[in-house]
């Protein structure tokens, strides 16, 4: 666990950038540090490295205050990975890669197998081991700046917007990326970023710091959307909050109609193939054309994947099913209604 | 005398090696020593002059501005000043060379240095880098291409200086220019001319394998035009 306690930084020219700052990072989980540009983020990350050494107050790493260890031998133990990757551009991908287990003094042939170990892990062509950097786009270089990060295996992560530079699509993937791994390794990170979005995706906590560098509010994503602290907090997670509500919203409750599937089913019935998955719905007027159909699974989706599966038919309605794509009943209408009024009450 | 004068090459057969001091081989034996050691002395002392500057960034304008006075010396009333000291000796042409060489050094250390983009000097100290060991395998290797760079301009200005030490004796290849005042014989000078070229050239050829050796990052970003 990283814990702050009561942590500022004063530049040597005045600025505030961190103001009495208390917020603890737990072990295994991303805690994700989001605000508008200049409101201290990259100057937290660095005092945790002790980059930037704080003014006041301390930073702890598992009750151990990061002031008493030499600043060489805490930034080997501490992954980091920024935005525009950093690497080498003078070393091959795997050298890049092996850069701490070299450090530590590996011996050379297993930090190269760990190196090439790694560039799969993050789901790099193995063959890319002997490029140079600039020879990689701009996604698998910050992918090789994951792996360089993860290379000694250090409990702890610190990412300053990795993600930040590389096109939307890739982004996406990277992020998708970045949780599945975090499934297999348990790191404790700290995440920073200025996009919300990216903030409410990954983090298990978020805290939102407003400029002047304090602490706006921090809490699970969920509660953040439905509890914002003040109009700041709210202000910034902008006016899609409600829309990304449903997605920490559970369709395990969610009222489904089962008799859909046969004749009395009203204006639209659902054809379902012998082994009981969605083939499309039919309407009364044209029975013999199928039409788009769009599904959830009931339990595992959110609210958000059962509402867009509604929109993408024209019935009006969204398809669940089980993890094995079985049809388990329909969402109508009426059903989504009741749910997202029950989400606005709750 | 019912002999021309002799043809180009058998003045140059009779004067390769006479084992005489001012034979064509002696000749250019002494003019690759004057350019080559103030070549290798001016990066052994650019270097960490240059590391110096970068370190304490107040030494960089005096050390800079310094040292372009140096460079706009003429050098003939230079080589005089030194005769004073060092005497008609090869020294006296070494010291302003490599001086001159620094000037051209010391600004490329520097530039080499600052050719280092932030973010990797920033990653760098984040993974655990010591200091020295940053500079050794981080930083100093990335500015290899700027000071080669530089190293090219130094060896070619060098090799074409050390002529004009011809004007007190010590000129290497530059000695086959001053007999042509007294005598309007061709054959030396251009013998001097192309030897001198020649080796400029062959310096030069040779910073550049270096650097294709060294470098190879480098040279495979230019190939990868598409
Ligand atoms: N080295 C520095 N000297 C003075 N002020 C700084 C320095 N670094 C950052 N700041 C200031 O501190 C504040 C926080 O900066 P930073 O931590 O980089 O914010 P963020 O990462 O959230 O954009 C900003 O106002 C910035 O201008
Ligand atoms: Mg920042």
């Amino acid at each position: 666990m990283i814990t702050f306690d009561a942590v500022t930084k004063r530049y040597p020219d005045g600025t505030v950038a961190v103001d009495r700052l208390d917020l603890e990072a737990p072990t295994g989980e991303i805690t994700v540090l989001v605000g508008p540009s200049g409101c201290g983020k990259t100057t937290s990350l660095r005092m945790i490295n002790r980059m930037i050494d704080a003014t006041e107050g301390r930073i702890l790493l598992d009750g151990a205050p990061v002031q008493d260890i030499d600043p060489p031998t805490l930034r080997r133990g501490i992954g980091y990975v920024i935005q525009q990757a950093g690497l080498f551009p003078h070393r091959k991908i795997v050298d890049n890669i092996a850069t701490v287990p070299h450090l530590l003094g590996w011996d050379k042939k297993k930090a190269r197998a760990r190196a090439m170990e790694l560039l799969e892990r993050v789901g790099l062509d193995p063959g890319l081991a002997g490029r140079y950097p600039f020879q990689l786009s701009g996604g698998q270089q910050q992918r090789v700046g994951v792996a360089r990060a993860l290379a000694a295996d250090p409990p702890v992560l610190l990412m300053d917007e990795p993600f930040s530079a590389v096109d939307p699509i890739v982004r996406t993937s990277l992020q998708d990326e970045l949780l599945r791994l975090q499934a297999e390794l348990n790191k404790t990170i700290v995440f920073v970023t200025h996009d919300i979005d990216e903030a409410i995706k990954l983090g298990d906590r978020v805290a939102v710091l407003r400029v002047g560098g304090k602490l706006a509010q921090v809490a699970d994503p969920k509660t953040l959307l439905s509890d914002p602290a003040d109009d700041f907090v709210r202000e910034f997670l902008g006016r899609d909050r409600g829309i990304r509500r449903l997605q920490f919203i559970s369709t395990e409750g969610l009222r489904l109609r089962t008799d859909m599937t046969g004749d009395a089913a009203g204006p639209w019935r659902l054809v379902v193939d012998a082994d009981g998955r969605p083939t499309g719905w039919v309407s009364r007027e044209r029975p013999d054309e199928l039409e788009p159909y769009g599904t959830f699974v009931r339990g595992r989706d959110p609210m958000r994947s059962a509402l867009d599966a509604a929109l993408l038919s024209p019935s009006g309605c969204a398809v669940a099913v089980d993890e094995d794509g079985k049809v388990v009943g329909v969402a109508t209408r009426e059903t989504l209604d009741e749910a997202l009024a029950e989400a606005a009450d709750g | 005398m019912g002999d021309g004068p002799p043809s180009i090459w058998e003045w140059i057969a009779r004067n390769w090696d006479t084992g005489r001091v001012g034979s064509i081989k002696n000749l250019l034996l002494d003019h690759l020593t004057m350019s080559l050691v103030p070549i290798v002395l001016a990066l052994v002392v650019a270097l960490p002059l240059g590391l110096a500057c970068v370190r304490w960034r107040w030494l960089y304008q005096p050390t800079s501005g310094l040292m372009n006075v140096v460079y706009a010396l003429p050098s003939l009333p230079v080589f005089m000043l030194l005769i004073s000291v060092t005497g008609l000796s090869q020294t006296t042409v070494i010291i302003p060379l490599t001086f001159y060489g620094m000037a051209v050094l010391i600004p490329a250390v520097v530039d080499g240095l600052a050719s280092v983009p932030d973010h990797v000097r920033q990653s760098a100290v984040a993974m655990g880098f010591t200091p020295l060991r940053r500079l050794i395998s981080v930083e100093l290797p990335i500015a290899v291409p700027v000071v080669l760079a530089g190293l090219r301009v130094v060896a070619v200005s060098s090799i074409s200086l050390v002529s004009v030490g011809a004007l007190i004796g010590q000129g290497g290849l530059g000695g086959l220019f001053t007999r042509a005042y007294q005598n309007p014989f061709m054959p030396p000078v251009i013998v001097g001319i192309v030897l001198i070229v020649a080796l400029a050239l062959v310096a030069d050829g040779l910073l550049v394998l270096a650097q294709r050796l060294l470098t190879p990052w480098v040279r495979a970003r230019k190939g990868a035009g598409s």
